[in-house]
């Protein structure tokens, strides 16, 4: 935790002010702007698309499924420089669909789409792995029961499942945000870095500490663990009246 | 159950809100830099950004620059340089040595025969330095002084920065300028090897490292050096009397769409007004003119890459991931 | 009741729409994570099988990808045991600033990890306050890679046990079993799933880790490179495919260990699937 406290102390060293002033210079804002944007399209598609899979995962039988289980979490082993040459290799303009963007005329990496894509494939794993283990201590016996009383499975899904899972959806939130807005590696090699158009926070906050602006550097990192715990805070919000 | 309905139709407004808000103030703010001269796309290693925070507006004063706008952009010398091969868009490259402008040449983005002019190809030069402690408490004036037991050395790690490669050859070359022959040079650098205790990622990080409390001397660049100083960096720096003379390049990248304007950028930044900026920011010019101005020291035994033969047989010889020499060298290391 | 004769009822009960959603997760499935991954695989392999070979078997590299699955075993096993404690004193303990400390148990995530790791050279390198100087070791990796893994069994943890059902712990307690036993006995296998899927998570983001274990370990190539750093190198001084196969042999590895984890999982979870 001494870090965390530190990070924070560092920035507030000097005061408000200063900290304060870094952080809302025009670069500063914009880089929040693209993080922000980043993550709003990559949380939710990773939120969706991880409670299916997980549902996918546990409730159903197919071939392959310990394959697919293992392959959820291999976005995170890859070294994030290597994803970002996987996407430089795919849509760069060399890569197996560089000819064809270029014919006409989208931009994936070097600009939003392609960070947007790295971020979401680095942060897919959260959400699958909260809810699986969750969905398999809640086992089916109550959306059993509910099928049994007559609902429909959308209903079942809704009233029943969703309830169970919502802490561990909301975790797997959590950690995808986190990730999302403190990914360097991946979204710095599909970035470009062009500055005031697809520099991210995490971008800035390098670049400051290159320049050795400690206090912009801090402040900036603050104000993405701030965003973190917001999302945590949001979560909580929602905590079950009834006691589930 | 309610709460839970609710939550995820907050959430989701909430997500869709914050990405509209964003998505168009992003908007705004493109549709707003569209200037009628032109942009032109600036593709540069990190180290010179403030540089060019002063040389961008300069030119925008001149005949051949106004009405232009700027895109800019920042990162590590060979990652800028992958990334214009892969794809990103790039009028003028500026990058830390000349194997990173080789890449693009092999690409076909760059001319073959972009070091034809008066300068080489080259903007900036810089040389490598040792930075100390304060008050220099082991007594550090010379590459021998490097290799005494107890000695720590930190230097970036030269597979993961090619600007760690003119350290290495500048050891290198002092010790065949001393006279001494290619062997034991290589005998040199075996023995700096053995003081080396941190290799970063980049040079910059190497600099952190050393500010951290690490080591007792840290090979680093002359620009790097006075740049940290101006940041309030307790950097103490001494200039080797023999050593390598760095040579930054820059070059217009052929499939321009604004050519003219590029080439005019090229040309301004050789001129007398943008030297002088550079030097400002601790590069030594390129033109002698603007460097009588400034008194960067000049010491007796001053070499360049040339002399040993040139990047692209040096990079081959010293640096081939397989079977170059500072390759064998750390492998022996490990063994 | 057809229900009760199918044991997986809802999503697979053949409805179109769990078929509509399955084929959506597989799709992204494989468009966000196979695709790439198929470009790298492809890459790697350009050169030709013996080049492949020649790139893993690289001293450097073994020495690296060594240092890696080595600190990266470590990680997980410190992981297992103490997320299991951090998460369990979160739900079930309460304590001044509970909620602060749970709030802040992400932020080493969401730090950029340039900052992650100028902030543990601050602390733990030559000039720290804590006194211990371990910069520059294999123990600093270890730390770095424990700063950066530390959420994930918590956060895995914690959801299964706000789920858990405290009757049986409580009707165990009241019949005089033992707290060690009640824990051992009830609450660990239901938290064992939790726990494996965490450290799962935890060993693959210990192996791709950049950037934050660079400051701190001094990057010393055979003492305390780690592999992401090595291909990041291999990159750099432009041998992309040898950069490709050490990632595919790491990646290789990775899947071995998370199909293990899950084969673990399976097994002693067996009266969940049947």
């Amino acid at each position: 935790m001494a870090p965390v406290c530190l990070v924070f102390w560092r920035a507030f060293e000097h005061g408000v002010g200063p900290a304060w002033d870094a952080v809302t210079t025009p670069s500063a804002r914009h880089a929040f702007q693209v993080t922000l944007l980043i993550a709003a399209v990559a949380v939710p598609a990773n939120t969706v698309f991880g409670v299916i899979c997980a549902l996918a995962i546990v409730r159903r039988r197919f071939p392959g499924k310990g394959i697919v289980n293992a392959l959820v979490d291999l976005p995170l082993a890859l070294s994030p420089v290597v994803v970002g040459l996987a996407f430089l290799l795919l849509y760069g303009r060399q890569g197996w669909f560089g000819t064809w963007l270029d014919k006409h005329d989208i931009e994936i990496v070097f600009a939003l789409p392609g960070m947007i894509l790295v971020t979401i494939f680095v942060s897919l794993p959260f959400v699958v792995r909260e809810v699986v283990p969750v969905l398999r201590e809640i086992g089916t016996e109550q959306e059993q029961a509910a099928a049994t009383l007559g609902a429909s499975p959308f209903q079942t899904l809704r009233r029943v499942t969703f309830p169970a899972i919502r802490w561990a959806v909301g975790y797997g939130v959590v950690l995808t945000t986190a990730r999302a807005l403190g990914e360097f590696g991946a979204v710095s090699v599909v970035s470009g870095h062009i500055v005031g158009k697809t520099e991210t926070m995490t971008l800035h906050v390098e670049e400051r500490v290159q320049s050795f602006d400690y206090v912009g550097a801090y402040a900036a990192s603050v104000v993405l663990a701030l965003l973190a715990i917001a999302t945590l805070l949001a979560m909580s919000m929602f905590k079950p009246k009834e006691g589930v | 159950m309610r709460a839970s309905g609710r939550f995820f139709a907050l959430a989701g407004t909430a997500l869709v809100l914050v990405a509209l808000a964003a998505a168009a103030s992003l908007a705004s703010r493109d549709a707003g830099a569209t200037a009628k001269g032109g942009t032109l796309r600036l593709v540069a290693y990190s180290t010179p950004r403030d540089a060019y925070g002063k040389l961008i507006p300069a030119f925008q004063e001149t005949t051949a620059g106004r009405g232009t706008s700027f895109e800019q952009s920042y990162g590590a010398s060979g990652e800028q340089a992958r990334a214009v091969v892969a794809g990103l868009k790039a009028d003028v490259v500026a990058l830390s040595l000349e194997p990173d402008v080789t890449t693009l040449v092999k690409a076909g983005l760059v001319s073959r025969n972009w070091r034809n002019d008066r300068f080489h190809g080259i903007v900036t030069r810089s040389v490598v330095v040792f930075a100390v402690r304060n008050g220099n408490p082991k007594k550090i004036k010379t590459w021998n002084d490097l290799i005494k037991p107890g000695v720590e050395i930190v230097t970036p790690n030269v597979q993961t920065s090619g600007g760690a490669k003119w350290n290495v050859m500048a050891a290198y070359g002092a010790q065949r300028k001393a006279g001494r022959t290619h062997a034991q040079a290589v005998a040199y650098l075996n023995k700096l090897y053995d003081n080396i205790v941190s290799q970063d990622k980049s040079a910059r990080e190497a600099l952190q490292t050393f500010l951290a409390g690490r080591g007792d001397v840290l090979l680093a660049y002359e620009n790097e050096a006075i740049f940290a100083q101006k940041k309030d960096q307790p950097v103490y720096y001494l200039i080797p009397k023999s050593t390598i003379l760095i040579e930054n390049p820059v070059a217009v990248i052929s499939n321009s769409s604004n050519k003219t304007t590029a080439q005019a950028f090229v040309r301004f930044l050789r001129t007398k007004k943008a030297q002088r900026i550079f030097a400002q920011n601790g590069y030594r010019p390129v033109l002698k003119g603007v460097t009588r101005e400034f008194k960067f020291p000049v010491r007796p035994l001053h070499f360049s890459i040339a002399w040993l033969g040139g990047w692209a047989k040096v990079d081959k010889r010293f640096f081939d991931p397989r079977d170059g020499i500072v390759t064998k060298i750390q492998r022996r290391k490990g063994g | 009741m057809a229900a009760r004769a199918e044991p997986l009822p809802r999503l697979s009960g053949g409805s179109p729409g769990a078929s509509i959603a399955q084929g959506l997760a597989t799709a992204y499935l494989s468009l966000i994570v196979i695709l790439p991954l198929a470009a790298i695989v492809w890459n790697a392999s350009s050169d030709g099988r013996s080049n492949l070979w020649n790139a893993v078997s690289e001293p450097q590299a073994v020495a690296a990808l060594k240092l890696t699955l080595g600190v990266s075993a470590a990680v997980c096993a410190i992981n297992a045991v103490m997320g299991t404690a951090i998460a369990w004193i979160l739900v079930r303990d309460r304590f001044p600033g509970q909620r602060a400390v749970n709030a802040i148990i992400d932020l080493p995530f969401a730090l950029p990890t340039i900052v992650a790791g100028l902030t543990l050279l601050a602390l733990y390198g030559p000039q720290g306050p804590v006194g211990v100087n371990v910069a520059f070791t294999r123990t600093a990796v270890l730390l770095a890679l424990l700063f950066v893994t530390l959420p994930f069994v918590i956060r895995t943890v914690q959801p299964v046990l706000l789920e858990l059902d405290r009757d049986m712990e409580e009707a165990a307690a009241s019949l005089g079993a033992h707290p060690l036993a009640i824990f051992r006995r009830i609450v660990f296998p239901n938290l064992l799933p939790a726990i494996l899927s965490g450290v799962a998570l935890a060993f693959a983001r210990a192996i791709g880790e950049f950037g934050a274990v660079v400051l701190i370990s001094g990057n010393l190539p055979f003492k305390t490179e780690v592999a992401s750093v090595y291909i990041f190198g291999r990159i750099e001084s432009g041998d992309p495919s040898s950069a490709a196969a050490v990632s595919v042999l790491l990646l290789a590895v990775s899947f071995g260990v998370l199909l293990v984890i899950g084969a673990v999982r399976r097994w002693t979870t067996r009266h969940d699937d049947s």
